[in-house]
């Protein structure tokens, strides 16, 4: 860390002010935003600077909230909507699916909706099976959103930008476990658009495609995976909708196996489909089936050993991947 | 219609334009239906028979800017908001010349231009959106009323609470019309909600509000026109309670089990059309060749607007994904 660090929650801060500074268009609003500072702290502050008429607290109204965000849109602002946590949004997923996401195509493209929804997600605080679930695949599933997860502190501070020039809904996904990392901030120009999955670490053995919460682990397991003489590549999705899929299959023709590493259920999971994808488009260059690591079929449980054994854990990865390359397994 | 001391006056030239809007929906609506047992129009077909007076009355309260968000049940809206014909008939026939290109059907009749926002299927959907819509209007000090239709099934949904008390506690210009025409599909509002007048719900949160016979035209043109100055006025939002009776089924499917003839009969017999009918001929104000007349100028308009429809194409498959993101081509 050096004196430019900045942590994950102040870069999202920043984004969000500057993007308020420099565009009246643009406003905050959700629960607690205001006066709390916001359930993660992001906003802190932002409603001294801004006042609130544009840091806007809202009632503990989901649906009504987000759709007045999607209304606000179709009249000209640029709103960022911020849910509490992705498993509050299930109350607003029908403006969410049934309005924001089809309004561009029922209408015969005459309306669009540039709308930003930011929410947490994830687990790993302890917050047991209603606060701690990764629902992104679910958003990622439909037509007409974009979803968006900043991994890093560098995409906490560009990645809201991005999010705001699109003319189409946006939901940026925050894992909870992000908020107090800190890392230097590079120039704009240094972060790539935001469809752009990212090798974060280049490898030539095993390609290891995750997002979110789950990239520090990997990144974790490929540095243990050097020391046991495997060179694994870590490609970060950032957008799970669309798919960089150019990216991937880059990557796994150069590597020729693939394990991805996603912390939503296994079944119907983001990391289903990116299998089916390489399966499909990237078959012959397979030296092994696409396999992953996800979270175990049961709801986030309380306690920290039981939440740890659902979701998927560094040890786990590197067993798996090694599996794939033939290796024994260290004991 | 002109407003003083926020009294309305109306001469007889205007109560015979009301007719005309109302007959020209009624009309439209049984070609569609026709066209509908001819296979022309496919999908689900909710017809507005019999609520005429609701959106003829309220769309005269409008300006060009003002915004309007309906339901699945909008050809009424739609055309009373003055969509054109052809491309409201081509939208029923699926075909790209439709206001919606024909990817909406006759649920998602949209019209931007017009400021006609749909067109939404979802019950009480619209309503946050409204509340949204108003919220820019606000933001931006734009004076600009939207107003929001949704049936009185909608208030049992969470987000008409939700939208009412967004509303009230952020002040936005917006006008919440509520047709109550008594059913929620076969469901009775006696059988589905504890306090079954709307706008004492309304008046619960704060908003002005208030009941008015919805099979009466010049009421419901009155009293939004009122709430509309009011609105504009920065006076804060309000809801009209439109009761009215909707004399077919909830859609083409409907065998109607729930309710019984004789209360339908009745209904139709104080129906909006009929009552201003009856009103202007028993004062010697529109005579038989005066009402052919109208008649065959609806006629004609719908004729065309059919013709139209069936001479239009149908979009290319090529361009099915256009429009699914503002960069998708196709």
């Amino acid at each position: 860390m050096n004196d430019q660090s900045i942590t994950y929650r102040e870069a999202l801060k920043t984004a969000i002010s500057e993007a308020m500074r420099s565009d009246e268009r643009v406003f905050l609003m959700g629960e607690d935003v205001g006066n709390y500072g916001g359930c993660y702290a992001v906003s802190k502050g932002l409603s001294d600077e801004f006042g609130a008429d544009r840091v806007i607290d809202t009632p503990l109204s989901e649906s009504g909230f987000v759709g007045a965000g999607i209304g606000a849109a179709m009249g000209g602002m640029r709103p960022i909507v911020e849910v509490m946590t992705v498993n509050f949004s299930l109350l607003a997923l029908d403006q969410i699916v049934n309005n924001a996401a089809t309004l561009r195509h029922m209408s015969g493209n005459q309306i669009g909706i540039p709308l930003v929804i930011r929410m947490a997600t994830g687990a790993g605080k302890q917050l047991a099976a209603q606060h701690s679930h990764s629902l992104e695949n679910w958003y990622a599933h439909v037509p007409g959103i974009k979803v968006l997860v900043p991994s890093t502190v560098a995409d906490a501070r560009y990645m809201l930008a991005m999010a705001l020039a699109d003319p189409d809904p946006v939901i940026l996904f925050e894992h909870v476990m992000l908020y107090n990392e800190s890392a230097a901030i590079p120039a704009p120009k240094d972060c790539p658009d935001m469809h752009q999955a990212v090798v974060r670490k280049s490898g030539n053995d095993i390609s290891l495609i995750t997002y979110g919460g789950s990239l520090s682990k990997t990144l974790e397991a490929a540095k243990e995976l050097d020391s046991h003489g495997i060179s694994a590549e870590v490609i970060d999705l950032r957008c799970l909708r669309p798919l960089d899929t150019h990216t991937l299959y880059q990557s796994v023709e150069k590597t020729h196996r693939v394990l991805v590493v996603d912390e939503g259920w296994r079944t119907g999971s983001l990391a289903a489909e990116i299998c089916a994808l390489i399966a499909e488009d990237c078959f012959w260059s397979l030296d092994a089936p696409p396999s992953r690591i996800c979270s175990k079929e049961v709801p986030i449980p309380y306690p920290q050993h039981l939440e740890r054994a659902a979701t998927p854990q560094v040890a786990q990865v590197v067993e798996a991947a090694m599996k794939l390359l033939n290796r024994e397994v260290p004991a | 219609m002109n407003t003083d001391n926020n009294k309305v006056h109306m001469d007889i030239a205007h109560l015979k334009l009301l007719f005309k809007k109302m007959l020209r929906i009624r009309r439209f609506e049984e070609k569609c239906a026709e066209l509908y047992t001819q296979e022309k129009i496919r999908g689900f077909l909710h017809l507005y028979i019999g609520e005429e007076a609701v959106a003829v009355g309220v769309m005269q309260a409008l300006s060009t800017n003002d915004a309007v968000f309906a339901t699945y049940r909008e050809h009424g809206h739609a055309l009373a908001r003055g969509l054109s014909m052809n491309k409201v008939m081509a939208e029923m026939f699926g075909k790209v010349t439709g206001s919606s290109r024909g990817r909406g059907g006759s649920m998602h009749i949209f019209d931007v231009e017009k400021r006609f926002y749909g067109g939404n299927a979802i019950v009480a959907g619209a309503l946050p959106l409204a509340v949204g819509l108003a919220l820019a209007n606000k933001m931006q000090k734009k004076q600009d009323v939207v107003v929001c239709f949704f049936g009185e099934g909608a208030v049992a949904e969470g987000e008409f609470h939700e939208s009412l008390n967004l509303a009230q506690l952020w002040q936005l210009p917006i006008l919440f019309v509520c047709e109550n025409n008594g059913y929620a599909m076969g469901t009775a509002l006696a059988i589905s909600e504890s306090e079954q007048h709307i706008f004492r719900k309304a008046q619960s949160y704060g908003l002005k509000a208030q009941a008015v016979d919805g099979m009466n035209v010049v009421e419901v043109e009155s009293a939004a026109t009122q709430y509309c100055i009011s609105i504009k006025n920065g006076d804060g939002p309000c809801l009209l309670e439109c009761n009215t009776y909707r004399f077919r089924g909830h859609s083409m499917f409907d065998t109607q089990l729930y309710r019984e003839s004789e209360e339908i009969e009745e209904w139709k017999s104080k129906g909006p059309i009929i009552k201003l009918r009856r009103w202007l001929e028993a004062n010697g104000k529109l005579d038989p060749a005066e009402l052919k007349t109208i008649e065959d100028q609806v006629e004609d308009e719908i004729n065309q607007s059919v013709e139209f429809a069936q001479s239009s194409e149908v979009e290319n498959v090529s361009d099915l994904c256009f429009g699914v993101y503002a960069e998708s081509k196709n």
